[in-house]
This record gives structure tokens, sequence and C-alpha cells, in this order.
């Protein structure tokens, strides 16, 4: 077991390198760190501002070879663009971003809790919807319902996000008035009320799939040899479906979902920034459409360390719950 | 330029028409063909109807001015173009569908009744501007993914079928593009990249390749283990032609199906690169974007998110129903035998 855990760590921490070897090829080797500067100053700045600006978002550096130290100096590769992008995000010390110069680090701490408080009740709720009608779906599975709930599914999978989201607004903020269109409180008593839309926006349009994928775990569940045993015991329907069938279940499905944790903390950024929650979605976007590279980075990085920390979770819980991977 | 987009599609034409000719000699494919042309032959017909229409703006030649537009002769323009003269056939602003009048101060338009569904901002009709981004839909989905499968299937399959370092490297490669959130990784692709047609098929490429060759790989790895293909090893025929003649044949029914899903989630995620402002010229993302705020004034403006949603959701939702079709007549586990 610990040689399993070790070893899938060891990829892990190779894939985070892999990551950001990626991201130094296209943030600094295909895009000029000239652009980045140019586009944060202006065209017009005088070269001295460049310059500046250059030096104090640091890509005044070469790219990973420093010829201004000594041919022998270990500075002439740690003075790099290369060395200090790996120093920098290996470290957490995320520096500056490049549109208003905010530290990075603490506009992180603060989106958190504004996309998880979004992420959190969308991720529990979406979850118990989707099994609580996958399981309906597979226990009527070739009946009039069945197909009804599936064409639905395939409907509500063909509408972009973002058509959901203009409905949503309109619909319900608009001419029902029910919640506010967009805003945020961090107050805890308030803020339930700016969630409640975004929330179901991101339940009905993700649903389409979920329920697709529980019903064909369920439907396969079903088939197994121990569904007639507990029939042929004198179970009923209900016992069978959800004592049985959504137990054995659980594994493929904890492993689907547990992949998709990490990612709560990383918010969503349609939802975010339509909603006007400040959270890290939010973020993103601001840092798109501002040219803010830095920031972009920054979110890139995590996303893919949150990821492959999900990943890892999942292979230990499919270690505990499996022997065959575990000894494999 | 112009030559060289025609010449483009013909060979597309060409090619699409020899792969048919080669499918009908097949009687797998024949069977698959007729079942499918059974069960959703009205999804088929509209997404043929797109292909026609996005042929038709693909073509363009130059000649033949507009009337009032002498410069319009000098611009290549395509059959969609010369059909809906939007040189001519516009107003000054807004107008609603059918309508007589303009939508600002009620003054006559120059063309009543015949902007089925009005015009926008810029008098532009709306019809028109619906059915030049079918081609964007078409260019984003269709092409990129016909990009995207010939690389994904050399890297998955001869990760696959060769095993050791050729795996080894495909797959950490693939664990490194898989690991960035795919919408981040688009984004900063596109970022990186720069806007326009190619970079963000590009991006889009690069994002879509992942899935298809962990499929591929998961596949072929699969395949070199049966015994057919351990019997063509011992034969002595030569790997290349294992892979052209046992192993690619078997994956056929994944490809396709994987072709039609990636169409949709490609033609799907280009409307968020829109909102984010990284999108395609005249996509129905950017009409849908642009119609956001219309839906504030009064009367609501409604036409123009209209047009585009409902094409982007027809041509969606008919690729949707004919992947899913297709996965119940090509899977092997749940094909019957057709009569």
């Amino acid at each position: 077991m610990a040689a399993f855990l070790l070893r899938r760590v060891a990829y892990g921490a190779l894939t985070i390198l892999g990551v950001l070897l990626l991201l130094f090829v296209l943030f600094f080797a295909v895009t000029d760190p000239d652009d980045i500067a140019r586009k944060a100053v202006g065209e017009r700045a005088r070269p001295e501002v460049y310059q500046q600006w250059k030096k104090n978002h640091g890509y005044d550096r070469p790219l990973f070879l420093n010829r201004a130290h000594d041919a022998g100096s270990l500075a002439r590769y740690t003075d790099t663009l290369l060395y200090e992008h790996f120093r920098t995000m290996l470290t957490f010390d995320f520096g500056r971003s490049d549109a208003d110069d905010s530290p990075i680090g603490e506009r992180l701490w603060q989106g958190a809790g504004p996309s998880l408080s979004l992420t959190l009740p969308l991720f529990l709720i979406e979850l118990v919807v989707a099994v609580a009608i996958g399981l309906m779906v597979a226990f009527f599975r070739e009946t009039a319902i069945d197909r009804v709930v599936l064409v639905a599914c395939i409907f509500t999978m063909s509408v972009a996000s973002l058509l959901y989201i203009i409905a949503g607004q309109y619909v319900v903020g608009i001419l029902l008035k029910w919640f506010p269109i967009s805003g945020y409180d961090g107050d805890g008593t308030v803020v339930w009320r700016f969630l409640a839309l975004p929330v179901l926006v991101g339940v009905v349009s993700g649903f389409g799939s979920d329920v697709r994928l529980y019903r064909t775990i369920f439907v396969e569940e079903m088939g197994r040899d121990y569904v007639r045993t507990a029939r042929a015991k004198g179970a009923g329907d209900a016992r069978v479906m959800v004592g049985h069938v959504l137990r054995n279940a659980l594994i493929p499905i904890i492993t689907n979902v547990v992949v998709a944790i990490p990612f709560l903390f990383t918010g969503s950024l349609l939802l975010e920034s339509f909603f006007g929650i400040p959270g890290l979605g939010a973020m993103t976007v601001e840092a798109i459409q501002g040219n803010d590279f830095a920031t972009l980075r920054v979110m890139v990085y995590l996303g893919a360390l949150l990821f492959i920390l999900g990943q890892i979770l999942t292979d230990l819980s499919y270690a505990l719950a499996d022997p065959r991977v575990r000894l494999s | 330029m112009t030559m060289l987009q025609n010449l483009l599609v013909l060979t597309l034409l060409l090619g699409a028409g020899l792969v048919v000719r080669a499918a009908a000699r097949d009687r797998f494919w024949r069977e698959t063909a007729r079942e499918m042309w059974r069960r959703r032959p009205v999804a088929i017909v509209v997404v043929g109807l797109y292909l026609l229409v996005g042929l038709a703006d693909s073509i363009s030649w130059v000649g033949g001015a507009v009337e009032g537009d002498p410069m319009s002769g000098f611009r290549a323009r395509s059959l969609v173009d010369r059909l809906f003269v939007p040189e001519a056939f516009k107003e000054a602003s807004y107008s609603a569908p059918f309508a007589k009048t303009a939508f600002y101060g009620g003054a006559p338009l120059q063309h009543p009744g015949q902007h089925w569904l009005g015009t926008d901002l810029l008098g532009r009709d709306v019809v028109y501007r619906a059915l030049k981004g079918v081609r964007v839909a078409l260019l984003i989905g269709g092409l990129t993914t016909l990009v995207v499968i010939p690389v994904a299937l050399l890297f998955g399959v001869s990760a696959g079928y060769f095993g050791r370092r050729v795996d080894d490297a495909v797959f950490f490669l693939m664990t490194v593009l898989s690991s960035v959130p795919p919408l981040l990784l688009l984004i900063a692709l596109i970022m990186v990249l720069g806007k326009g047609t190619i970079q963000v098929c590009v991006a889009l490429g690069i994002t879509g390749w992942v899935h298809f060759c962990r499929l591929s790989r998961g596949e072929s790895l699969k395949l070199r283990e049966t015994d057919y293909v351990a019997a063509a090893r011992v034969l002595g025929v030569s790997d290349l032609t294992i892979i052209r003649r046992h192993i690619l044949p078997n994956m056929a029914h994944l490809i396709i199906i994987t072709f039609a899903l990636t169409f949709t989630s490609m033609v799907l995620s280009e409307t968020v690169l829109s909102y984010l402002g990284i999108g395609l010229e005249g996509s129905w993302g950017q009409m849908i974007d642009q119609a956001r705020n219309e839906l504030s004034r009064t009367p609501v403006i409604w036409w123009n998110l209209f047009a585009a949603a409902s094409l982007l959701f027809v041509l969606v939702l008919c690729v949707n129903l004919i992947a899913d079709a297709l996965r119940d007549v090509m899977d092997p586990r749940t094909r019957t035998e057709a009569r």
C-alpha cells in the first residue's frame, strides 16, 4: 500500500513539473515577455517606464541562460526566467498581478471563500438530484419514463451554458423578480439570496450528462448476480435499489465524484462572472479580459495541481476499495 | 486566398466522396447507414441542411458588383452573400421580425416585412447573420476534429500497440495536458497564440486531442492482446499492416462516436470563448454574447438571441441524437445482426 501511494505521489510530482514546463513554454517562450510588458504599459510608453515595469515584474531576465554572469557560476542558470518560474510556483510565492500590481496570493485567499460558497451547494445538490433521478430511470429502464428522461437529458445537454445563464437571469431575475440578478454579500444570512439562482442554473446545465452517467452505472449493477439473489430472497424493489444497487454503485460514483472535489475551490468561470460572485472564477475572467498573464498562469497551475491531487485521492480510494489495484 | 479556400473545400468534398464510396462497398457500413437512416431520419436531414448551408458559404468568387456598392465587385462573396446581398439588404438599426417600421422612431423601413427575424443594432439582417454562423460552427467543430483525430490516432495507437517507451512518453504527455482543466488550457492557449480562426482551432485541437488519444490508446492496448492479432503476428504480418487491417477497423465505431461528441463539445465551448472575448468572428457565440444586454431593453429585443441560440441548439441536438443512435447501432455489444 505504502509503495503504491509513494509511486502515485512521485508520478503526480513529475506531472506537476511537466505542467510547469508546459506553462513556461506557453507563457514565456511562445509569448514574448516584451509583448506582455507592452500590453501592460501601453504602446506609447517611454522606454524607461517599459524597462522599469519589466524589472518590477521579473520579466527582464533571459529565458534559461544568463550570459551576464560568469561561465562557472550558478547564477548563470538561477537568474533566469525558467528558474524563477519554477521557484515561484513551487514555493507558492506568486508575486504581483500584471494588470494592477495586487498581490496574487492574497487575492487567492479572498476568492476561495466566495467560490466555495457557490460550488459546494451546487456540487452537493447536483450529486443528490442526479443520483436520485439516475436511480429512478435505471429502475424504470426500457419504459416510457426512461426514454422521456433520456431524451430530456440529450435536450438539456444541447443547450449552451451561456444560454442557461442568460435565460435564468431573464426569467427568474427580471420577469419573476425572485432573486437579485447578480451581486454578492459576505454576510451569512443574506448570501443565499445571491447564490440561489447561480446554483439553480448550474444544476440544470450539468444535470443531463450526470444523469446519463449514473444511469449507465446503475443499469450495469442491476444486471449482476447479487441483484437476482436479493430478489430471490424476497427483497422488495426499494430495498433492492437502495440497499443493494445504490450501495454497490457507490464505488464508481465516488471515484467519479472525488476528481471534481478539488475544483470546488477554483469555482466556476461563467457562473461567477455573470452573477458577480467575487471568487476565483471571476478573478480568472478578469485576468483574461485584462491581459493579466501572471494571474492566469497561477490559475492554470492551481487548477492542474488540484486536479492531480484529485487523481491521487481517486486512486487511493480505488486502492482502499479494491484489493486488486493495491496489489498490482 | 479565395482560391486556396475553394480548393480546400473541393478537396474535402472529394475526400468525403471517396470515403462514402469505400464505405458503401462494406456490408457493415451499409447496414449501419441503413439502420441509422431508419432511426434518425430527421436529425440526419437537418445536419445535411447545415452542411449544405456551410458549403454554400464556403465557396466564394469575385465578380458581379452590387448596385450602389461598386467595391463589392472586387470582394470574394459566397453563395449565401449573393443570395442575401447584405450590402443593400439592411436598415438603419433594430427592427422587429416582419416589421414595416424601424424599432426606434417608427420610420418606414427600406425593406418592409422582408426581414424574417428582424435586424440587429447595425441594421444587418438577422437571418443572414445566423446563416453565416453555420460555416463558423462547422469549421470549429468539424474541421478541427478532422485534423485532431488522425494526430490523436497516431499517438494513441502507437502508444497502445508498441507499448514500453513510446507508451510512457505519450502517456506522460497526456497526463500533463489533461491535468490542466480543459477550459483553462483552452483560454491560456488562445491568450498565448492570439485571437483568430486558426489560433482558436489549434487551441481547441490541442485541448480536444487528449481525450481521444486516451481512448484510442486504451482500445489498441486491448486489441493488441486479442487472438487474431496474435495470429497475424505469428504469420509474420508487419506491425503497420496489423494496425491498418486489424486494429483501426475495430476502433472505427469508437472513432465516429467520439467525432460526434467532440464536435458538439467544441461548438458549445466556443460560446464560452465568445463571452470571454476570444471567440471566432461571426460565430453564434458572438451573437449570443452581443444579445445579452438586449434582453433588458423595453420592448425586449429577442430575435438576435433567438436566431443564434436556436440554430446552435438544433445543430448540437441533432448531432447528439445521431451520436446516441450511433452508439447503439455500432457498438458490437448492443448490435443486433440486421436482416
